[in-house]
């Protein structure tokens, strides 16, 4: 069984552990760089995206999660965790560093403050249906190199993206109860178990 | 275009469930926000006086003035909360006319209306309502409230009130869901409690939306204690700009909540912080006194 770890140290950590189970893998909340050593695959939930950011700093997290992605193994950011993959973050006045792992670029809070936040069925590829998409306070992608591609956009807006085993996006798969989305990304943690 | 839908309960109940395991501050200025946002907090509350400051000004404590609010919202890229009066409908419009990200209808202001709380769920923007026990968070639920918090006893930095809070809750939840089904209606008239909302609270095991601690958190470890309990976030008041090193307190408060079981840790954090806000035993209080009195 592949074993999925979710990063819990801000966000909506449980909602993701329960989709991962729903999807047959093993689910474990990250709270330590060291646990990182035995997953397949890890996702970057959804939070405030300045605070996961200060506590990945602080509690050593960056280089850990920069290995693991070079060994192949599979990432998944939602929201806030597709902000933190990405290399460059709009505006950014942060010194701090983030992961900076994905070619794109983001802007965050692209859809306006938490009264402009909505729900939308979504056309996602890989998926045979449209998805319900969550987007609260939501970031999205403003540009993508050719090592990216498109999954999905909403009003010519890039939401859902993948570069090889990185895959992010500006909604919330685990607010509903559809598990497709987060099932795609156990099967790419699963071909990445296969090829290692 | 695609079609799509703004202020349903999984997008006002999801901004809430994106806060967990983070640490809400108030705040009174721009500075501090910063202050906040840079120690790691998850979102601000913004307002005129800290609840502690109300306590000793006495008189009749009302929304914050809307430049507070204004100056607070362009300071800091985390979301930003405001109070309204309980009941008042027409502070709560404005807030959400201003933009704010989630509104507190809180029992530290004054309430504007003795009978009645706000009907939330005829708004757009989410709404935070204080709880007591099963029977006030089912109905502020019923009301359309996205996210729960205990009353606690604001502005004291006595954490005692917001522990009763939260483990009557949790223990009522974990009656409600081992009741037979047949049990549920008399419950719901026991515990004053709208029986759709139990039977909710009953398939799904536990409270629909997120239940934070306020009221009373001084410490590190006051936070890390409510997380303990099954809080799934902390709020704190009074707690950091009126301790002796703000900057501090905060980052320590935020590291203790996301790693409230590393006791080594929060001893770490906790070592020469200053001294913590002057705190008040609830004995001293009478019963008018007690803000958590407030609200039905």
């Amino acid at each position: 069984m592949v074993k999925i770890g979710v990063l819990a140290l801000q966000g909506a950590v449980s909602e993701h552990l329960h989709h991962i189970e729903k999807c047959g893998a093993e689910a474990v909340s990250v709270k330590k760089p060291e646990q990182l050593d035995d997953l397949d695959g890890l996702i970057l939930p959804g939070g405030e995206s300045t605070t996961i950011r200060k506590l990945m700093l602080k509690y050593g997290f960056l280089e850990p999660i920069r290995a693991f992605a070079k060994k192949g193994k599979a990432l998944f950011g939602t929201c806030a965790g597709m902000i933190i993959l990405a290399k460059d973050i709009e505006g950014d006045t942060e010194e701090e560093e983030s992961l900076g792992l994905m070619d794109v670029k983001v802007r965050r809070n692209s859809f306006g403050r938490q009264v402009d936040s909505f729900e939308a069925g979504l056309d996602i590829t890989g998926l045979d249906a449209p998805f319900p998409a969550i987007f609260i306070r939501a970031p999205h992608i403003l540009s993508v190199n050719d090592h990216v591609e498109v999954l999905s956009t909403c009003d010519d807006r890039i939401v859902a993206v993948r570069q090889g085993n990185l895959l992010a996006t500006s909604f919330h798969p685990e607010l509903t109860d559809d598990y497709r989305m987060i099932g795609l990304f156990v099967d790419m943690a699963r071909e990445a178990k296969v090829k290692a | 275009m695609v079609n799509t839908v703004v202020g349903t309960d999984r997008v006002k109940r999801g901004m809430a469930q994106m806060q967990k395991g983070g640490v809400i501050m108030d705040v009174v200025n721009a500075e501090q926000a910063k202050v906040a946002e840079e120690a790691g907090a998850v979102a601000v509350m913004a307002l005129e006086r800290v609840p502690s400051d109300i306590r000793k000004a006495g008189g009749v404590a009302r929304m914050a003035d809307p430049r507070i609010v204004e100056e607070v919202m362009n300071a800091v890229s985390i979301p930003v909360m405001a109070k309204a009066r309980i009941g008042h409908i027409t502070e709560a419009r404005v807030l959400e006319a201003m933009g704010v990200d989630y509104i507190d209808e809180s029992e530290v202001l004054t309430p504007a209306d003795e009978e009645y709380h706000l009907l939330k769920n005829q708004y757009t923007v989410p709404f935070v309502c204080g709880c007591r026990d099963i029977g006030e968070a089912a109905r502020r639920i019923g009301e359309g409230a996205a996210m729960l918090r205990t009353k606690g006893e604001p502005g004291t930095g006595n954490i005692v009130e917001a522990v009763r809070h939260m483990r009557k809750v949790n223990s009522q939840v974990r009656q409600v869901v081992n009741m037979n089904d047949d049990e549920l209606m008399t419950a719901a008239k026991n515990f004053g409690a709208p029986y759709e909302v139990l039977k909710q609270i009953k398939e799904a095991g536990r409270l629909p939306v997120v239940n934070f601690a306020a009221g009373g958190v001084a410490t590190p470890a006051d936070a890390a204690l409510m997380m303990e309990l099954g809080a799934d976030g902390v709020f704190v008041g009074s707690g950091i700009f009126k301790s002796e090193n703000p900057e501090k307190f905060a980052k320590a408060i935020v590291q203790a909540t996301t790693y409230y079981t590393d006791y080594k840790l929060i001893g770490e954090l906790s070592k020469e912080l200053g001294t913590a806000m002057k705190g008040i035993d609830i004995a001293d209080l009478t019963l008018e006194q007690r803000m958590q009195e407030r609200g039905w």
